[in-house]
């Protein structure tokens, strides 16, 4: 692979580098179920960890009397999220607010990946020999689909907690349709069953795609930002154009990308826990 | 966009992120805002207890207050009423004392007239008698004439 320590080419090898995760098994291509996308994952865990590390150590100082400014910090983002939750969500699971809280900060430390200069860290790991980087993990869709995908299927799980399993499966072929005599009962029961899966599906996938769509187009044009700056073709003023267009453009967009780094975790957030909400209430 | 097996270990890492906030985090950091909350609540309960108590003990001072005035006065009232008693008393003492004292000036100076009268009496009967002894020595006879002597005494 020797190809890939050179400069890049072009724009489009440039681009296409960029947007390859790194491979445990570079053999296999990409899309092989038995692929695992190390970078993804690394910095997934790592940055987990230092949400962890973070708020551990918020809750281990914790102190009634005399909270530090950085207790403060932590205990508005609990507020923040344990406002939302005690608004949206009526359930007795003690486990929705936790979930929302780390979605929100994973996502958003996850999403803020995005700041660092999208060549810096596949320079670094570059100098150790590897090859492929991508920083934001949140605009990987296994990252996307596999946070997605759990809170669907724990909304299913407390769906069945407060309704009971027979409640829940009554409910999944008699809503959205009612109907009231039996013989419109069985008939609607495919259509309900159909509309519940496509309900369920839809809300995984669309919460998936909203945020992995978002981040990917995000890193995307921080990426076409950084080609108006290669270009360098020494002290010229098309290059100089370039530079400064760079300059320009990238502080605009990061700041604008400040906005939505923060707003799809919380839109995230709030939509796991309005999707755990609406599976313990009554149809 | 490649789905491969990285979809389940991130959900995996996922589980442990949110299993270690559930457990370790959250009730800790909900914990100290919960306490926070009832400490601030506590708080203002009993500063509005203790504002209640105030106003209690002002009232009830107000009241003592205005008791211990009424009383004072009454016994200021009492106690004049009882100096002018005292002051009546000493006065009817002394009118009655110095009536007393006259009465008994009075009968003694009588007495002393009554007994100034008698002795005078008694000087002008012996004169009287003695008078008459003289005039009469020749023919009345004491003796016999005692009863008329003494009769004579006692209407001088």
């Amino acid at each position: 692979m020797s190809a890939e320590h050179h400069a890049p080419a072009n724009a489009t090898e440039y681009i296409s580098h960029h947007l390859m995760n790194l491979r445990a098994n570079p053999a296999l291509e990409a899309t092989d179920p038995n692929n695992i996308h190390l970078d993804t994952f690394w910095i997934s865990l790592i940055l987990g960890f230092v949400f962890l590390a973070v708020f551990g150590l918020a809750a281990r100082r914790a102190s009634v009397d005399k909270p530090s400014k950085f207790q403060l910090f932590i205990e508005l983002i609990i507020e923040l999220v344990d406002s939302n939750v005690k608004d949206i969500f009526h359930g007795k699971s003690k486990l929705v607010a936790p979930l929302a809280l780390t979605v929100f900060v994973w996502v958003v430390l996850m999403n803020a990946m995005d700041f660092l200069p999208v060549d810096l860290l596949p320079k670094v790991v570059a100098l150790f020999g590897i090859e492929y980087l991508k920083v934001v993990p949140t605009a990987d869709i296994n990252q996307g689909l596999a946070m997605s995908l759990s809170v669907v299927l724990l909304s299913v799980l407390l769906g069945i907690q407060a309704k009971g399993l027979v409640g829940f499966v009554v409910e999944f072929f008699t809503a959205p349709f009612h109907a009231e005599g039996a013989v419109m009962k069985i008939i609607l029961i495919p259509i309900n069953g159909a509309m519940q899966l496509i309900e369920y599906g839809s809300r995984g996938l669309s919460l998936a795609l909203r945020l992995v769509g978002n981040m990917f187009a995000g890193e995307l044009v921080f990426m076409l930002i950084a080609l108006l700056g290669m270009g360098w073709t020494g002290v010229n003023p098309g290059s100089i154009l370039g530079a400064l267009g760079q300059l320009v453009a990238g502080s605009a967009w990061a700041i604008f990308h400040i906005l939505i780094v923060i707003l799809q975790a919380y839109i995230f957030m709030m939509l796991t826990i309005v999707y755990c909400g609406l599976a313990v209430e009554e149809h | 966009m490649n789905i491969n097996a990285s979809l389940f270990l991130q959900a995996l890492v996922f589980a442990v992120l949110v299993l270690v906030t559930w457990k370790f985090i959250w009730p800790p950091l909900m914990a100290t805002l919960d306490e926070r909350a009832k400490r601030i609540a506590d708080g203002l309960s009993a500063a509005d207890r203790a504002k209640h108590d105030l106003e209690l003990a002002e009232k009830r001072a107000a009241e003592e207050l205005r008791k211990a005035k009424s009383q004072a006065s009454e016994i200021i009232a009492q106690a004049e009423k009882r100096a002018s008693a005292i002051v009546e008393e000493a006065k009817d003492a002394a009118r009655v004392e110095g009536d007393r004292l006259i009465a008994g000036a009075k009968a003694e100076v009588d007495q002393q007239v009554h007994q100034a009268k008698e002795e005078l009496r008694q000087h002008v009967s012996a004169l009287a008698l003695a008078g008459a002894e003289k005039i009469l020595r020749k023919e009345v006879d004491a003796a016999r004439h005692a009863d008329l002597l003494a009769t004579l005494k006692a209407e001088l």
